[in-house]
């Protein structure tokens, strides 16, 4: 038990991603307005991809960004850049689907005149 | 020093992720949650991943929240709803219990910044060491993005592509 506590303070990044994975995720299932629910999912997203680049991370290595092109490289004084380019691709795909969300909101409030979803399944019905 | 650095950090990410959620007013809570992002995108320049860091402060902070902006100007900029019904009650026990999960797997994870990790050393040393002679780019994440991996980013655009068509059908008016 103090083993699982002490395991999760040595790492704060994986703290403060499960934090805001899980209440994004709340607000998604709980709340009514549909902003806020998108709101939600981009906590989700964002938490995710955060957790990706903190595994990157190697004490006292610098940015991935060659400091010499003579010398010999060693992989150990450079972050993993593989994670970073796969979040690179995740953030761009990921404000594009926002995107496409806010629009279907706002095509929703044009036609129903809400966001409140509650509302807009009574006018549906 | 820099855990100090670091906790202060993730306080006042988890503030701005907090303020995002809590606030009523639905202008407020966006930017907030601009403000998550920027925060978000110091907290990666700060874990060495800087090309990350800046496109979360473009396309995060920035794009994220005019879209954002730009759907509450054409609709309600307020969340009308004053009392909410109880919250359903799989989510009270469902939520929980995958934290305490998920809290549980942390011991299974290396440690914060070891350079002896599992994906620090199966692939990612010969990116570093192989590809300034491959692509003649002194930045590595440049190099697997736009060389090892250009076909993916090429799709890539072809998402975004199918995005701003989406929305620009979504949101054609119909001209009768």
């Amino acid at each position: 038990m103090v083993d699982a506590l002490a395991a999760v303070f040595e790492r704060p990044n994986f703290l403060t991603f499960v934090i805001i994975f899980l209440w994004g995720f709340y607000i998604m299932v709980t709340r009514y307005n549909l902003v806020k629910k998108l709101v939600g999912m981009y906590l989700v997203q964002t938490s995710v991809i955060f957790f990706l680049v903190s595994i990157s991370a190697k004490k006292g290595a610098t940015v991935p960004i060659l400091l010499s092109t003579t010398d010999p490289v060693k992989a150990i004084d450079y972050v993993n850049p593989l994670p970073h380019v796969m979040t690179l691709t995740a953030i761009v795909v990921g404000v594009a689907t926002l995107g496409v969300a806010l629009a279907l909101c706002s095509a929703i409030y044009r036609t129903y005149g809400s966001l409140d979803e509650e509302e807009i399944l009574k006018k549906l019905e | 020093m820099s855990l100090v650095y670091e906790i202060s950090l993730l306080l006042l990410l988890l503030m701005t992720a907090a303020g995002a959620i809590l606030v009523k007013d639905l202008m407020s809570a966006i930017l907030l949650l601009g403000c998550y992002s920027f925060f978000l995108s110091v907290v990666w320049a700060w874990l060495g991943a800087v090309d990350v860091a800046f496109v979360e402060a473009v396309v995060g902070a920035g794009l994220a929240t005019v879209l954002f902006l730009l759907t509450l100007f054409g609709t309600q900029p307020k969340d009308g709803r004053l009392r909410r019904p109880p919250p359903p009650i799989a989510a009270v026990i469902a939520l929980p219990l995958l934290g305490v999960l998920l809290l549980y797997a942390a011991k299974d994870l290396p440690a914060f910044g070891d350079p002896a990790s599992p994906p620090s050393v199966r692939i990612s040393p010969s990116y570093l060491e192989q590809s300034y002679k491959d692509t003649r780019t002194p930045n590595v994440v440049t190099s697997v993005l736009m060389d090892y991996r250009s076909l993916d980013t090429m799709v890539e655009t072809v998402v975004i592509f199918t995005a701003g068509i989406a929305c620009a059908f979504i949101l054609r008016r119909k001209t009768s």
